[in-house]
């Protein structure tokens, strides 16, 4: 499993770090999404998933 | 057919369901023309296309631009003035959030939680002091938001009362518009002056860290100014009638609200503000947009110079989404409500108001478990006419 973000994208909603706060942070400057490890382990897959539905900026892809 | 209205009325005896007439049109028309103080726009009720829409570049959030259907009637201020970046396009609303996002981060919200839940249980030890009956409404749902946000941008609380009362008539539908513009030049002249004081006095709030982007020349201090309003009653409102409505809507399900009662689980917490964020949709008048290129949708061409409703509330009731979406169920997966918007504009100010709603629900019914309705449900007065909808008063007591 490989995750993408678009960090230009990004509303820093926050949405991604409740939902998978070990793969997701936030640039402490302005809260745009940081990725922790672009290869998350496949049992965090529903959480990942899960981020990328509620991203209101569409920023994050996932790519099974 | 003659062209139904928006908003439409909701169903006598029914506080907490959108309007049947929307329940109506999500089955059959999915995309409908409504009419808004005499002028037609698209009514977009559907959860999926609500987000496809919502995410489009092609729909414009500045109310400038023809076709914005206003929620008032009022024609926008050409000027800009008292236009905030929540109804302005990229690139300058990205520029402008951005400027406020830091103070909103998970981590930071998440640094505030022992300070919130100490607010929170400051006002239920007065409560419990004081007068029973009592309006939750005053005696809490208000104070709680109101002491937070004070706090996160530096306005001092003593003036709580200033903002409450102006920030109640500036969301006000039925208000005059005169008494509106009152309210916002209220607001605006204090924040004006607070921006003052604090460029000559930084302190460590949001307020001063928009002082310093006026000192770097990326912002003005009139839209520094602006922000703090917006900010302010962005703050007020929305999560007070959260908190109101939602305990209301609790009463009325004491299975559910016995859910919250009993556990001390953060996830079981979390979850039941995440669905009774779907269930309520406090923001009932839908989301707001100007067409700037054609659009296909549903067989219709939405054109360049319409306007578009999308209303969060029946798009949370989408059965094709959320399985028996007419039913309060604490335990279910709503993450994926769109109570707080989609999209670019997507509320900034949503970590704190989880936070607020997560410790506010996880503490009045513990330590007040007799807490019920002090008056029949009739007798309590809903927000039919505003911006936010909620209550503007709950008796209760326990």
């Amino acid at each position: 499993m490989k995750v993408i973000i678009d960090q230009d994208k990004c509303v820093a909603s926050g949405q991604c770090v409740t939902a998978a706060a070990d793969v997701f942070d936030q640039r402490d400057e302005d809260g745009i999404v940081v990725l922790l490890t672009d290869n998350p382990p496949e049992e965090r897959a529903a959480d990942i998933h899960q981020a990328a539905a509620v991203c209101p900026a569409l920023a994050i892809v996932v790519e099974d | 057919m003659t062209t139904p209205a928006y908003p439409m009325t909701r169903a006598t005896g029914c506080p907490f369901d959108p309007p049947p007439q929307l329940r109506e049109l999500q089955a059959e028309e999915p995309l409908t023309k409504v009419n808004i103080f005499g002028k037609d726009a698209w009514l977009v009720t559907r959860y999926d296309d609500q987000r496809t829409l919502l995410a489009d570049p092609r729909l414009s959030s500045d109310v400038r631009q023809p076709g914005y259907p206003s929620p008032t009637g009022e024609p926008p201020r050409k000027d800009g003035v008292g236009i905030g970046f929540i109804l302005m396009d990229d690139p300058e609303h990205a520029r402008l959030r951005r400027m406020v996002t830091a103070p909103f981060m998970i981590k930071r919200i998440e640094a505030m939680r022992a300070g919130v839940q100490q607010i929170v249980d400051g006002l239920i030890d007065d409560l419990l002091a004081g007068p029973n009956p009592v309006d939750l409404v005053e005696a809490f749902a208000l104070p709680v938001p109101s002491l937070v946000i004070c706090r996160l941008l530096g306005v001092p609380y003593a003036d709580h009362d200033f903002f409450q009362q102006n920030s109640k008539n500036l969301i006000r539908m039925s208000a005059a518009p005169e008494e509106r513009a009152a309210a916002h030049g209220n607001l605006a002249t204090y924040l004006d002056n607070l921006v003052g004081e604090k460029l000559e006095n930084p302190a460590d709030d949001l307020l001063s860290g928009l002082t310093e982007r006026v000192k770097a020349g990326e912002l003005t201090r009139q839209d520094a100014a602006g922000m703090g309003v917006l900010l302010l009653l962005a703050g007020h409102e929305t999560t007070a009638n959260m908190i109101a409505l939602g305990t209301l809507a609790l009463l009325e399900h004491p299975d559910q609200l016995a859910v919250l009662r009993e556990t001390d689980d953060p996830k079981v917490v979390a979850g039941a503000v995440e669905e009774l964020l779907r269930y309520l949709n406090i923001t009932h008048n839908g989301r707001r947009r100007a067409v700037l290129e054609d659009i296909e949708l549903h067989g219709h061409v939405l054109k360049a110079g319409d306007g578009v409703i999308l209303p969060n509330d029946i798009g949370n009731r989408d059965p094709s989404v959320f399985a028996d979406p007419d039913a309060l169920d604490l335990s279910r997966d709503a993450r994926r409500h769109v109570a707080f918007g989609f999209g670019v504009h997507q509320c900034l100010g949503q970590p704190l108001a989880r936070l607020e709603l997560q410790v506010v629900y996880s503490t009045l019914y513990r330590r007040i478990p007799t807490l019920r309705r002090a008056v029949g449900l009739e007798e309590i007065p809903f927000k039919h006419d505003g911006a936010v909808y909620g209550v503007y008063s709950l008796p209760v007591t326990w």
